[in-house]
């Protein structure tokens, strides 16, 4: 039996998973449009390699990855590009982004597939290679490229690998449907993921709300090395920082990341896309999603293609638009809601919920805060909300910030547990955002500065520089004068002609000089004047 | 159809302040129902009209600030100032004192600083210290005489009369000094047996006492047992006030034992209701030990030493200028740091 340490905090909202698990996974009907957008997650956005008109074929690259951080798109299914245009995406801002629009022709041909046989005979950067490659960036939160979590830094030594199949936020079952039906494809995920990291201990955690996942991952790791921890079921500790505490005691640092205490985790819709890109050599095109809320008649969790319209999905699910009242992509907790159903599915969406207006009602107008601490009570990081809400609503950003709000992971336990029903999460998101454009003109101005004193050194030096040749000048002036009066003295002895004729080119020589001189300073001049007139604020 | 936009959560706990006041209210039901069966209809009098007048201030208040009336009379927080005034002062208090105890709670001490969530003291007890220190005659000799439901107590029509009438010293008949105000006078002349023979303290540690405590104490149980508020305030208060007791007075025959400390006087009221009062409280767990344990200290100090027989308010009081101070030195240590940030900004980063 494997030691559980506690979290601190926590909550145990409705559960509502029920909705979603009555019956298999589902695959999703071919949508007349597939919406893929560029940036699908955290990092830099990939670029569009095909022309509209294209033909392309499934599993084909429709986008490469560019920066360090990123991961190319592939087409879910063959069809034509119709159009590479902005539309509205997935973001809780509501914005258009860049996408590529794909009209399937309903053939679903296979471009070459190419599965690795023995992954363990190749390098390991080849295998990392291949993650990139084929788009698989994590399938849980923000969806940061798998590749890159796999290489953790060099002089950190990683142990421990966690499969994240805790699964605590309500509604979303997609992760334990997966677990259920996939159990056989996420071991072997995890099992290329441990080889690559060099992993001692593997850890597959699930909530003991899911016996059924438990129980098929059980057998699916039965007579292997691996864990299968169950873990109380408690909001948040499906949370990356809140799981490594519950399997290891340790907590992550607040600056760092889990590998610098020797963890990484990953999702479990993560690994099976690995161990397909592996042993299949699919690329990762489609994903596991649960389709829930009482606005739709028929919930469950689906297999869709990425690039879906959540329209599409909802109709199939049975949409009754009359009682749909608010639509959330993720969550009840940390999800945000849409304002058209016309975005589409991409590789971090988990879930969509189409609530009706008795499911999750409005909130309750907000009230004073009387500092009753349950939000204290309820946090998962041992943050001080009702503070960091006091702070953050006088505009006293340094005690918020120095409350450690940055380290607030926006779980939302504090708002649900709120007697007075402050959206309190709002609040740090606000504060957070006002500090980072404090921070960013913080450091325009630092820089303005800096520029403003390099002038100024520059202005003093030229002064200096000016001044030594002023008296240089006149240094050698005096020379010449001695030198000439010499001259003179010494042609007065020897006889009158040769002296005028000597004084006279003594006098061009000078001249000649002079100008020299004279030029030289208007250049250094022109070029001071050119420099001042650069824009300080570039 | 337009969609709903929300920030997240979406789901929230169906759990408001309004709630959380109500049972605040419904577990002070216990003591009350103690103090009318061991001293007379009284308190149950006081607290009617303590409420009354608490929500009728409250209400007048917010007109005069312009902001909406019942949106913040339904929080109930109104109420239970007034209840906690009902069930701390005398029971046959005249009817103007403890107006004015209600009307100070509530325009000064509440509303003057800005209404719920803003207010740096305990409103309850800004009121009571007041009428405390101005009429210390009405608040000491109104403390009816013990005695379960006994036969010669004014009935209900003859309490309201007494209280109704606004003499600042009731009837002698049916009054007596506190346990706590009795053993303390008469402990420097008296052995520990001696002051003990008198009727006010009946068999077990105080007359009626023991029971209007326990009351509370069960209260105060239910209040930590359905999660609205949590035990390191009564602890530590109760904590300071037995470690006191001990260290300093646990000689029966010269100061008043423990047992009268713990069960005499205000004790559980202030331990579990009043010093819980959120608002003008320590807000972390550290903070709500130093905030408790304070308070108990102070009570301690100041019936054995001080002027007045009990404390609570003065407690209750003097901690709550020590709140913010507190707050700034006591925040927990947040998940991945080495330790708690205190203080100020720009000092002691860790």
């Amino acid at each position: 039996m494997t030691q559980l340490w506690d979290f601190s905090g926590g909550i145990h909202p409705a559960e509502n998973k029920d909705l979603s698990t009555t019956r298999p996974i589902e695959k999703s009907s071919l949508p007349e449009q597939l919406i893929l957008p560029l940036q699908q997650h955290i990092g830099a956005p990939a670029e569009a390699c095909v022309s509209v008109g294209e033909k392309v074929l499934k599993g084909q690259v429709i986008a490469t990855a560019s920066g360090a951080i990123g991961v190319p798109v592939h087409a879910p299914t063959s069809g034509t590009i119709e159009a590479v245009s902005m539309l509205p995406v997935p973001h809780p801002s509501g914005m258009n982004d860049w996408c590529i629009v794909l009209a399937p022709d309903g053939v679903d041909e296979w471009a070459e597939r190419e599965a690795i046989a023995d992954y363990r005979s190749l390098d390991r950067d080849t295998v990392l290679e291949r993650i990139r490659e084929y788009g698989i960036a994590g399938m849980g939160g923000a969806g940061f490229p798998t590749n890159i979590k796999l290489q953790p830094p060099k002089d950190r030594k990683v142990s421990t690998l966690i499969l994240n199949g805790a699964e605590c936020e309500p509604y979303i079952t997609a992760d334990d449907m997966a677990m259920r039906e996939c159990a056989d494809e996420i071991v072997s995920g995890l099992r290329i993921m441990a080889w690559i990291l060099r992993a001692e201990r593997c850890v597959i955690a699930i909530e003991d709300n899911k016996p059924e996942a438990i129980e098929a991952v059980k057998k699916a790791t039965a007579n292997t090395q691996t864990e299968v921890v169950v873990i109380p079921t408690r909001y948040p500790s499906g949370g990356e920082k809140q799981l490594i505490q519950i399997l290891t005691g340790m907590e992550v640092p607040s600056d760092g990341i889990p590998a610098d205490i020797g963890v990484i985790c990953q999702n479990t819709g993560t690994a099976i896309a690995v161990s397909r890109a592996i042993h299949q050599g699919e690329p990762l095109i489609s994903r596991i999603i649960t389709i829930t809320g009482r606005a739709v008649s028929n919930p469950g969790t689906y297999d869709v293609l990425l690039g879906t319209p959540v329209a599409h999905l909802l109709s199939q699910a049975g949409l009754d638009s009359w009682q749909l009242h608010r639509l959330i992509l993720g969550g009840p907790m940390m999800g945000y809601t849409l304002e058209t159903p016309g975005v589409p599915v991409i590789k971090t969406t988990n879930c969509v919920i189409a609530a009706t207006a008795e499911e999750l009602p409005a909130p309750p107008p907000e009230q004073p805060c009387i500092r009753c601490g349950m939000c204290a009570e309820a946090c998962p990081m041992e943050l001080l909300p009702q503070q960091l809400f006091w702070h953050s609503k006088a505009g006293e950003l340094e005690k918020a910030e120095h409350l450690n709000l940055f380290d607030c992971i926006e779980c939302g336990a504090c708002s649900y547990v709120c007697p007075s029903s402050i959206p309190l999460v709002q609040y740090y998101r606000a504060a957070k955002g006002e500090i980072r454009i404090q921070q960013a003109e913080y450091l325009k101005s630092d820089r303005a500065r800096e520029r403003f004193e390099a002038r100024q050194v520059r202005l003093d030096r030229e002064q200096q520089e000016k001044e030594q040749r002023r008296r240089e000048r006149a240094k050698a002036a005096t020379e010449a004068q001695a030198k000439k009066q010499t001259e003179a003295e010494e042609t007065g002895a020897q006889g009158q002609p040769s002296s005028d004729r000597a004084a006279k080119s003594a006098q061009v020589q000078e001249a000649l000089a002079r100008k020299k001189a004279k030029t030289e300073h208007a250049d250094a001049a022109a070029a001071a004047t050119k420099a001042d007139a650069r824009p300080t604020d570039s | 159809m337009a969609l709903a936009q929300q920030s997240s959560p979406h789901a929230r706990r169906a759990r408001s302040t309004s709630n959380v006041m109500l049972w605040v209210m419904l577990a002070a039901l216990p003591g009350l129902l103690a103090q009318v069966l061991f001293f007379g209809w009284g308190n149950l009098i006081n607290v009617v009209w303590c409420i009354a007048l608490a929500v009728g201030a409250e209400a007048v208040m917010l007109m005069l600030r312009k902001r909406p009336v019942m949106f913040f009379l339904r929080d109930n927080t109104a109420a239970v100032t007034g209840l906690l005034l009902g069930l701390s002062l005398p029971p046959l208090v005249p009817f103007w004192v403890s107006a004015i105890a209600v009307l100070s709670a509530i325009i000064l001490a509440k509303q003057l600083y800005g209404g719920l969530g803003s207010n740096p003291f305990n409103p309850a007890m800004v009121g009571y210290a007041l009428v405390l220190i101005s009429f210390p005659v009405a608040m000491t000799t109104n403390w009816a005489e013990p005695g379960l439901i006994r036969e010669t107590a004014p009935g209900l029509w003859e309490t309201f009369q007494i209280i109704a009438s606004g003499q600042q010293t009731a009837v002698d008949a049916f009054t007596m000094a506190t346990p706590l105000d009795q053993y303390k006078h008469n402990i420097s002349s008296q052995t520990a047996v001696e002051v003990l023979r008198h009727p006010t303290f009946g068999d077990g540690i105080a007359k009626g006492w023991e029971w209007v405590n326990a009351g509370f104490l069960a209260g105060g149980l239910l209040l930590l047992w359905m999660r609205l508020i949590t035990w390191h305030i009564p602890v530590s208060f109760l904590a300071g006030l037995v470690v006191m007791s001990l260290a300093f007075g646990s000689n029966p025959d010269l100061y008043t034992p423990l047992s009268m400390h713990l069960f005499a006087g205000g004790t559980m009221l202030g331990a579990f209701f009043i010093a819980t009062d959120p608002v003008s409280a320590a807000t972390s767990h550290q903070g709500k030990l130093i905030y408790g344990a304070g308070i108990g200290v102070l009570i301690y100090l100041i019936r054995t030493w001080g002027a007045y027989p009990d404390a609570v308010a003065f407690g209750v009081l003097l901690m709550n200028f020590a709140v913010p101070f507190i707050d700034y030195y006591t925040p927990p240590r947040t998940y991945g740091h080495h330790k708690a940030r205190r203080g100020l900004p720009g000092k002691n980063q860790g």
